[in-house]
């Protein structure tokens, strides 16, 4: 495999990245960088540090970086995630306020202590704070409960102080998406199967409305629309589909039960990954009161169980 | 009734859903099937996620009917918590 990071790779210009990552020799790593300067959304470090984690350390193969931001990799944790040696010598900063480094959460009480211990690195204030502990929190134990991936969920996230934003970054090499959603629904393609997975009350592990005990279906709907209802980006990658929810225009925001139906751009021909990476941008300029988001959801939520169950209601066919 | 205080058991944003599924298993059931009331007391606790109340409630909702809310109470909710209660419940309801 060989991953290079650009000069800049955000959810706005990602789709340059995702292009040239080449998937062919998976038991190889072979990263290479912009010799000037690497400027990455976490998501791209979820991602390289992913794949390395199903890669020996010894068949890794990282060049030496030049660029002058190369110390960003070594301070989010990469190289010593992936237990290579990176010949970068940086003066350790207190990470307080600035990011959380790459962490590999595997099982259900990992992902409560990282959550405990996140927000004081981010610095936030509680109304700042809730829609990112609730996004973490449904993306990675969607990892734990669909994903089967050996390594679980490789998270990263940072402050931008320039754009009053946070970005959060989730990666996995498991089964992905299509996989999971054909459980117990007919996805032909890995954007089909995105598609049914942002649309609420669809979860992979039944057909029946309502979901299972455990599982409704909504998580990644209510993620995508704390995405919207904030205009910013979301982004998932999963196979080689990707579907980006794009920067909502001013004026009212409306809520789509259908992913497609919001303002967004999708490709069906990326090289293929092998799991699920998941982008998103949660600008603090921006953040709605969670309660009131939690209205607008409420509403098109029920709207599009009622309208489903109306589609699956059978009447007497007298002839 | 009995009492159940979910913050020494899930913390301040309540998301384990794993611990939500022991909660209903183990804590609300028992006492339903004793004729018990049920008061579950989120006191302290800042937020919740969709995920968690539903493994919480929704298989009570499936199992018992609707009627089941008439024995459940939700004590000490932030704005929050509630909203997302209703969300839960006003689905299950929709499901029925």
């Amino acid at each position: 495999m060989k991953i290079y990071l650009p000069n800049s790779a955000f959810l706005g210009n990602i789709d340059p990245f995702l292009r040239h990552f080449d998937s062919s020799r998976p038991n190889q790593l072979e990263i290479t960088a912009n010799k000037k300067w690497i400027s990455i959304h976490p998501v791209v470090l979820s991602m390289v540090a992913a794949l390395g984690l199903t890669v020996k350390p010894a068949n890794i193969h990282c060049e030496k970086l030049e660029a002058a931001s190369k110390h960003y990799l070594e301070r989010m944790g990469l190289f010593r995630l992936l237990n290579i040696k990176s010949e970068i010598e940086i003066t350790e900063h207190e990470p307080a306020g600035r990011f959380i480094p790459l962490t590999k959460i595997t099982n259900s009480k990992e992902l409560t202590k990282f959550i405990t211990d996140m927000i004081p690195l981010l610095h936030l204030k509680p109304e700042q704070a809730s829609p990112i502990k609730y996004i973490i929190s449904e993306l990675v134990r969607n990892v734990l409960e669909h994903a089967h991936a050996r390594h679980g969920a490789i998270v990263s996230a940072q402050y931008y102080k320039k754009s009053n934003t946070i970005r959060i970054g989730i990666a996995d090499t498991g089964v992905g998406i299509k996989e999971t959603i054909n459980q117990s629904h007919s996805a032909p393609t890995d954007l089909e199967a995105i598609r049914l997975a942002l649309t609420p009350g669809i979860t992979g592990t039944t057909r029946r409305l309502g979901g299972t005990e455990q599982n409704a279906g909504a998580g990644l709907f209510f993620i995508k629309s704390i995405a919207k209802v904030n205009r910013d980006f979301f982004l998932i990658y999963s196979g080689s589909a990707v579907y980006k929810l794009l920067k909502s225009k001013p004026g009212k925001i409306k809520l789509y039960a259908d992913p497609f139906k919001d303002r967004h751009s999708v490709g069906e021909d990326f090289p293929f990954w092998k799991g699920t990476a998941v982008g998103i941008d949660i600008s603090l300029d921006e953040t709605k009161e969670f309660s009131l988001l939690l209205d607008l959801i409420r509403d098109i939520y029920i709207k599009t169980i009622k309208e489903r169950r109306k589609e699956k209601y059978k009447r007497p066919r007298f002839i | 009734m009995i009492e159940i205080k979910l913050l020494p058991i899930v913390g301040s944003f309540a998301e384990n859903k794993d611990l939500a599924r022991d909660i209903r298993i183990k804590k609300i059931i028992p006492a339903l099937e004793t004729e018990q009331e049920v008061a579950l007391n989120f006191k302290g606790i800042d937020s919740a996620t969709q995920s968690f109340i539903h493994a919480l409630i929704s298989d009570l909702i499936r199992s018992y009917g609707t009627e089941v809310l008439d024995k459940i109470y939700f004590k000490n909710c932030s704005e929050t918590v509630r909203k997302i209660i209703n969300i839960v419940v006003d689905y299950m309801q929709e499901m029925d």
